[in-house]
């Protein structure tokens, strides 16, 4: 049962997995988002940042981990797509990591460039990391620019297997509306999830109230730009694999993915629902604040359902517009069955890192954060 | 045609990267367990003065922290970026220790840095002792991962090569965790940590002493400080010295470079400095035995025959099966649809040759042969400075517990000025790693020259000099912030 073809999946679906984790944990980047839009005053200012900034870190970690566990188990996308969509991946890696160090940096003496420059990283990372990530997921289904071509390593002079058939090394993408689309999405998701997280873990009326308008304009334009995504995927050709493993062009693939996976098509549709309560009832109920735990769940299995519709079916997942048999796929991208297998043991411990992190999460955040407790005790 | 000048930016993209992550890293690893130590100290007798200096380290570790963090994410995607082709020739071996630091490590770390920072009050005591004990297990085991895939690049064991997926597969895991340089590499990375944290504390400790201030403070920050110094700065010592058996065994170009040594032999001489040598010593470091032989940079292009009369080839001869290993890869591909039989007889050609596939993309014997000059002084830096440290710390230790620190004007400045030197140490310590054993990304399988990504130049050197500013900004600011955070002080008295 837990062959070769099964560990692929399995690994695939972890892959999926983590990457549903991020998008909901990108509620950080999308809180960020709104420190000058929502946050009015310095008050308000000084709650979103120390929000969100005690939950930084997981998302930073979770990013890390999705690429680590690309690498171990689809080795070929990581030389692939980090070797050859250069400046998409360094310009997100620019933005973490000017995240990483405005938190400490921002409020403190001596920091040389001011309160708000470091804030302004913090939003420019807030808008710029989901929709650049979006936009690279979005390749996943539009296909990029590649070559790979494993006799290259006979080359002596020139041995790189995998390389980009254009110079444009990635940014070629934003020429693309469904992958610009696709990163509007997942950024209007972020900001919609970031105020979401703080309606719920700050405890300030006014901001509160601010937060809610927020909500309201980036669920609603996240809305729009759902449909126009949702729109093209169903309608558009993919990328299928036939039997005998040539990469063929397939109309309705990804529609086609969801119905001959309805157990897929049931989490998409679960998740959206899911998402869209949460979000319903905390813009309708003046008193309810826990629709980030509603919208959580639906983010990740949304997301996962995207993911799995991207790879599992026969399907491509990071396809070659240059060489449609250089795309990538499961079975010709993936670590050896030993690695996968190893792997999927260790991938054991996954379920009790979950449960230590909503353990210490739950009692970090018993109580919601108040301008009265960053005067009493530490802070950013 | 894979360009000389890319190979040198990425190469030292990649260097700069860990050079400026390594500033940051030590004094994560052993402020961790100075603060560690004294918040135990509060839990047990409950004394305020003890949180309250604990506290004061936590601020320090979570300033460095944060640009650890930011150096780090672009050193995992880096081998993606601009060294494509090495994660596809090895991914399979070397993504799995990376995928289990994120697993095991980070995600402690992340959870409870948290706790560790904003927990005071919202958990019980002992709640938040755990946390702060468990943020530094978390960085250790960090470091253990990361360092059993840095020790498989310099020792690589426990995988196979698949001529049909065109790269090296693993084929046992607990090769590659118990591999015995990545246990040395471990225990010599770690301690220095420790070494880094506690003379960076003493050194902040006796600033106050010369200004007279926080005295308690700085008197019981220093005894913690040195003590866990000169227990790292011993197991530095003893994982060093396993360190140097195994670059003997396994890296022995590494080792001449570090000695420059020209033309080995037994009962080798160790080099203090160019002109000062100690016969025998450098055999007893690297054999454990005064009649070891240690070859030279020489014997190994020239090939040599050891004692036991093991006949060992020479550089031509290595770069000659590799272009064979290369040339039989070329025939297995072109004939294993079609012939069978040829395409066997290639597979074990290949096969017979495979340990040497990374010597048929040299050119020339010179270029096996590491920067000497720079790796032979990092290696007496970090010596030097190690062992003047050590004294130092034990000096420092004895003052304080005869009570005479306090007026010691000129051994505080002195622990003050050595600050920069523990960095300067660490910095050295992986030039000497790294640097000496160039040319290869992975020994004896992947010159650095064939891993690389194509990418242009110009896009290497923009990110190097983006890299570069942006990491240079952080150091200046977080230096101004310590400074300020210093300056203020404890505020305990």
């Amino acid at each position: 049962m837990f062959d070769y073809i099964f560990l692929q999946h399995y690994w695939w679906f972890l892959i999926a997995l983590l990457g549903g984790l991020l998008v909901f944990l990108l509620f950080v980047q999308g809180g960020n988002a709104l420190i000058f839009l929502a946050g009015k005053d310095e008050a308000e200012r000084e709650l979103i940042i120390n929000s969100t900034g005690r939950k930084w870190e997981l998302t930073f970690t979770t990013l890390v981990t999705f690429g680590g566990a690309f690498f171990a188990s689809f080795p070929l996308f990581y030389s692939t797509s980090f070797g050859g969509a250069y400046w998409v991946w360094i310009l997100i890696l620019i933005t973490f990591v000017l995240q990483a160090v405005s938190y400490e940096f921002q409020g403190k003496a001596g920091n040389l460039l001011g309160k708000n420059a470091f804030r302004a990283f913090l939003t420019l990372n807030g808008c710029l990391a989901p929709l650049l990530i979006g936009t690279a997921v979005g390749t996943f289904f539009t296909g990029s620019q590649f070559m790979v071509d494993k006799s290259a390593v006979l080359n002596i002079s020139a041995p790189t297997i995998s390389r980009w058939a254009n110079g444009w090394h990635g940014l070629e993408a934003v020429t693309e509306p469904f992958n610009v689309g696709f990163g509007l999405m997942v950024m209007l998701l972020a900001i919609a999830l970031g105020a979401l997280y703080m309606i719920n873990n700050i405890d300030n009326e006014k901001l509160t109230a601010q937060l809610r308008r927020s909500l309201l304009i980036s669920f609603t334009a996240f809305l729009l730009t759902l449909i126009f995504v949702l729109v093209q995927l169903l309608t558009m050709e993919g990328f299928a694999v036939d039997a005998s493993g040539v990469v063929v062009m397939e109309k309705y693939k990804y529609l086609h993915n969801f119905l001959q996976m309805p157990v897929v098509f049931v989490m998409f549709l679960v998740g959206a629902v899911l998402l869209v309560a949460g979000v319903a009832l905390t813009l309708l109920k003046p008193n309810f604040k826990r629709g980030i735990w509603l919208a959580a769940p639906g983010t990740v299995l949304a997301v996962m359902a995207l993911f799995m519709i991207a790879a599992y079916n026969n399907t491509a997942y990071y396809p070659s517009t240059y060489d449609l048999q250089a795309s990538l796929t499961l079975a010709n991208s993936c670590s050896s069955e030993f690695t996968l297998r190893t792997m999927a043991v260790v991938s054991l411990i996954i379920p009790f890192v979950v449960a230590y992190i909503a353990y210490f999460w739950r009692q970090m955040d018993k109580k919601s954060l108040t301008s009265d407790e960053l005067t009493t005790t530490d802070k950013y | 045609m894979v360009e000389t000048a890319l190979v040198d930016w990425s190469r030292l993209q990649f260097a700069m990267t860990a050079g400026y992550h390594w500033l940051f890293v030590p004094l994560t690893l052993g402020l961790a367990v100075i603060m560690a130590i004294m918040e135990t100290v509060y839990v047990v007798t409950g004394d305020e003065f003890w949180k309250k200096t604990a506290k004061f380290w936590m601020k320090l570790f979570g300033i460095n922290f944060a640009v650890g963090i930011a150096t780090g994410i672009i050193l995992e995607f880096e081998f993606g970026t601009n060294f494509s082709n090495y994660s596809w020739f090895v991914g399979d071996i070397f993504g799995a220790p990376l995928a289990i630091e994120g697993i095991l490590a980070f995600f402690m770390e992340a959870t409870f840095f948290a706790v560790m920072f904003f927990g005071w009050g919202k958990v019980s005591k002992r709640f938040h002792l755990a946390a702060t004990w468990l943020t530094g297990i978390g960085a250790a085991i960090s470091a253990i991962w990361i360092l059993v895939a840095n020790s498989w690049m310099q020792h690589p064991v426990g995988m196979e090569f698949n001529p049909d997926t065109v790269r090296h597969e693993m084929v046992d895991f607990w090769a590659l965790v118990l591999n015995p340089v990545a246990i040395s590499k471990f225990f010599h990375s770690v301690f220095s940590g420790w070494m880094t944290g506690a003379v960076f504390a003493i050194g902040v400790s006796c600033w106050y002493l010369l200004k007279k201030r926080e005295m308690r403070f700085a008197l019981a920050s220093i005894r913690v400080a040195a003590i866990v110094g000169i227990v790292g700065t011993f197991a530095v010592m003893f994982s060093g010295d396993s360190s140097a058996v195994h670059v003997a065994e396994y890296q022995p170009m590494k080792l001449a470079a570090a000695e420059g040594l020209e033309n080995g032999g037994q009962r080798a001489p160790f080099s203090i400095v160019p002109g000062l040598e100690v016969p025998g010593v450098l055999s007893v470091l690297a054999t454990h035995d005064i009649n070891g032989f240690v070859p030279g940079i020489n014997n190994l292009l020239d090939g040599y025959t050891t004692p036991n009369g093991e006949v060992m080839p020479s550089a031509e001869q290595k770069i000659e099966r590799g272009k064979r290993a290369i040339a039989a890869f070329g025939e297995y591909r072109a004939l294993s649809g079609s012939d069978p039989a040829g395409a066997a007889e290639a597979r074990k050609v290949l096969d017979e040759n495979i340990d040497y596939f990374g010597y048929g993309y040299i050119d020339s014997p010179q270029e096996l042969v590491p920067p000497v000059g720079l790796v032979y002084w990092a290696f007496r830096i970090m010596v030097g400075l190690g062992g003047a440290l050590l004294l130092l710390m034990c000096v420092v230790l004895w003052a304080v517990y005869k009570k005479r620190l306090a007026s010691m004007s000129w051994l505080q400045w002195a622990a003050l000025l050595s600050i920069p030197l523990v960095y300067i140490a660490g910095q050295a310590g992986w030039i000497v790693a790294e640097c000496g054993r160039q040319p290869w990304v992975i020994e004896g399988l992947l010159p650095v020259k064939a891993a690389v990504s194509s990418v242009s130049v110009a896009a290497v050197q923009t990110t190097f000099f983006v890299f570069v500013a942006i990491f240079t900004l952080f150091l200046v600011i977080e230096l101004r912030i310590l400074t300020n955070a210093i300056k203020k002080g404890p505020e305990i008295e």
